[in-house]
């Protein structure tokens, strides 16, 4: 069920959207289904929190509000590169300002061997046909709604691929800048990524804000892992404050492969995550770890679901939420072992600091399993900062908001432990230091 | 330096402290004993400033400040230091981290400059050698997985650390064996000074065996019913804390 879409500004603002000219566009089967996305996702519209995944997260104010098609001035923004390094990172690097490539921000000139990189946008002018198996999905369900509008209108991203047996030393930098425009846009990105047998990479997704805006990003991600190829993935999501983001990405994991995602959300008013990962291999690993930290009247959901496929797999998730002020946390974690998926290890936890009495955080970790000789754990809580060490770190004359800070850093600890980068895993830590009131 | 007078405090409704005065001079060693639920601990965390505890009447003025106007961190600033009877573990916080972090934020108050992490591990290599602990507790989270009597010498390292100009030990000798209760009385005997005073909180005179007190007191029934010298805990020891209520009767 859905509200009534048509009378929507949100809806209303896409009416001009059938007939824009993205790149790739031409292309028949690009074309179609863009269309059909399009048509599907205005005859749907946005859900509303009767739908199970949306349940926590009501979009009746973004229906409210209408998005321009595009910024036609992102090629043109001023942004300080300062801005986009993080400590200890030099290697290749793609910037996009409002969802569009910039060429001039970004390092691609010496890429290593093994390693290619472009835009999207490009790689639909030069080479879409390898895109054409991950471009040409239909999204069917009620709560895949943004699915269906990032397919509908994302004419730029990442297209990222290994080589198989290639090691990519160092980390691949993707920035996603978000800056002032003409009026409120909505920008959609598409990242397809593949690493091939026994390859090997270190990915960094960062989002950042260069000047106060209200803009609304989605993007999805494809991440594919062949056999035996080994994925590190940062998000360091620090987008305007007011800004809205909307993230699914799908993984998928190949036998002996191992993909770990380290995961810290600051930013933005709205935030939704969906990570929907598929062990589609024997003995294929994932872990993931996260922390969201929430302040002001932040609202952050992240809907993990791990499908154990395969023999002898591998999870483990460990995520935290910190919620300060009138601020709104929202944690999902699905964990299931399908028939056949014997000798699985899945464990799940999440742990939740409330802050203020103002803050709400709902959490709800789900297990379902269908296989033999699995081991399973999964456990969540919320609760508060522990007075008697809030007190006795006063007594030794720390003051009270440093105390606070001290021990809710402690309490995020547990999901940057296992970041093997240290330099970026100080970095995470100062970061988080920060963004507490 | 300390000056209580009158000192009525209540707890979740209930009076502890009934009018309770003590003087304590730079340098001195006192003793606070008593039986249980006397308001020995209330005493404690009165003067660290632990919420919860409701100042009704009376003062507590300490180097010419009112204490019972600042805030704990503020009190520990001005050089008031207490020994938990029961010190608070703190996963995820690196004990080295904490203390330091902690002599940082007493010298900001106090306007001194910080100390740099080499010259902050000088200070503590000198401290551990006087306190006779491995550097083992270092780089352990903040009393986590600490043995009872690890956690007390904890306390007093980290006193050593912190130098205050007066230490509040609450019953820190209470579930020590004999040997630890050794090694925290040698720790608290190192730090005493001619400016440094101690109020010691102790239910047992065991601990007086080792840390020599300059005066000792009964606390019953919220007030100081009695006080002398050292000899007072032995008699105590000796007679029971019944003898008191007798003798007061």
């Amino acid at each position: 069920m859905s509200q009534s879409p048509a009378s929507l500004p949100f809806i209303d603002g896409l009416r001009d959207a059938a007939g824009l000219r993205l790149p790739g566009s031409g292309l028949a089967w690009l074309d179609a289904a863009r269309r059909e996305n399009l048509e599907a996702f205005i005859a749907a519209g946005l859900p509303d929190t009767r739908t199970e995944a949306w349940k926590y997260t009501a979009l009746r104010a973004l229906g409210q509000r209408r998005f321009a098609l595009g910024d036609a001035a992102a090629a043109s923004h001023s942004i300080d590169t300062h801005a986009l390094k993080l400590p200890g990172v030099d290697g290749p690097r793609l910037v996009f300002v409002n969802g569009v490539f910039r060429a001039d921000l970004s390092r691609l000139e010496t890429l290593p061997p093994g390693l290619t990189l472009q835009p999207l946008s490009q790689a639909l002018e030069s080479d879409p046909e390898p895109l054409r198996f991950a471009l040409s999905r239909h999204y069917r369900e009620t709560g895949d709604a943004f699915a269906r509008l990032n397919a509908a209108l994302a004419g730029d991203g990442t297209v990222l691929r290994v080589a198989a047996g290639a090691r990519i030393a160092k980390p691949v930098h993707i920035c996603f800048v978000g800056t002032a425009a003409q009026g409120d846009v909505a920008w959609h990105v598409r990242n397809v990524i593949e690493l091939g047998e026994g390859a090997k990479l270190d990915l960094i997704e960062h989002h950042l804000s260069s000047a106060p805006h209200k803009h609304l990003g989605t993007l999805a991600s494809d991440i594919v892992l062949q056999n035996g190829a080994q994925l590190q993935h940062v998000l360091l999501q620090n987008a305007g404050e007011d800004s809205s983001l909307i993230r699914r990405g799908s993984l998928h994991l190949g036998a002996r492969s191992q993909a770990a995602l380290h995961v810290l959300e600051l930013g933005g008013a709205l935030v939704r995550h969906d990570l929907h990962a598929e062990l589609r291999g024997d003995e294929a690993r994932l872990d993931t770890r996260g922390v969201f930290v929430l302040r002001g009247r932040q609202h952050i959901d992240t809907q993990l679901s791990i499908r154990h496929q395969a023999l002898n797999t591998a999870s483990e998730s460990i995520w935290r939420g910190v919620a300060d002020e009138r601020s709104r946390g929202v944690f999902r974690g699905a964990i299931v072992v399908a028939e056949g998926a014997d000798g699985a290890d899945a464990s799940l936890s999440n742990k939740n600091l409330l802050l203020s009495a103002l803050a709400e955080i709902d959490t709800k970790p789900e297990l379902e399993i269908y296989a033999d000789e699995v081991k399973a754990a999964h456990g969540a809580t919320v609760g508060q900062l522990d007075e008697r060490a809030l007190f006795y770190l006063r007594s030794r004359g720390l003051p009270q908001a440093e105390a606070r800070a001290l021990l809710t850093a402690a309490f995020c600890r547990a999901v940057f432990a296992t970041l093997p980068n240290e330099t970026l895993r100080d970095h995470f830590s100062d970061a988080l230091l920060a963004h507490l009131p | 330096m300390l000056k209580i007078e009158n000192l009525h405090a209540r707890v979740e409704g209930k009076d502890i402290l009934k009018g309770l005065s003590l003087t304590v001079n730079p340098g001195e060693v006192h003793a606070i004993m008593g039986p249980n639920g006397a308001g020995k601990s209330t005493l404690g965390n009165v003067l660290s400033g632990r919420d919860g505890y409701e100042v009704t009447e009376g003062s507590v003025i300490f180097e010419g400040r009112d204490l019972l106007a600042l805030e704990p961190e503020e009190r520990a600033a001005a050089g008031v230091f207490l020994a938990f009877q029961y010190p608070v573990e703190i996963p995820g916080v690196n004990n080295t981290y904490f203390l330091r972090a902690a002599l940082n934020a007493q010298r900001k108050q106090r306007g001194e400059p910080e100390l740099d992490s080499m010259q902050f591990l000088k200070l503590v290599r000198e401290k551990l050698k006087i306190m006779q602990i491995s550097d083992e507790l270092l780089h352990r989270a903040v009393n986590e997985g600490f043995s009872g009597g690890e956690k007390k010498r904890n306390e007093i390292f980290q006193m050593a650390v912190l130098e205050p100009k007066l230490a509040i030990l609450d019953e820190t000798d209470s579930g020590l064996d004999i040997d630890a209760l050794k090694q925290v009385a040698q720790g608290v005997n190192a730090l005493r000074s001619a400016e440094r005073s101690f109020l010691m909180i102790t239910h047992y005179q065991r601990l007086l065996d080792y840390v020599e007190p300059d005066f000792v007191h009964v606390l019953a029934d919220g007030r100081i019913v009695e006080s002398g010298d050292k000899t007072l805990a032995l008699k105590l020891e000796e007679h029971g804390y019944a003898w008191l209520s007798e003798a007061n009767a």
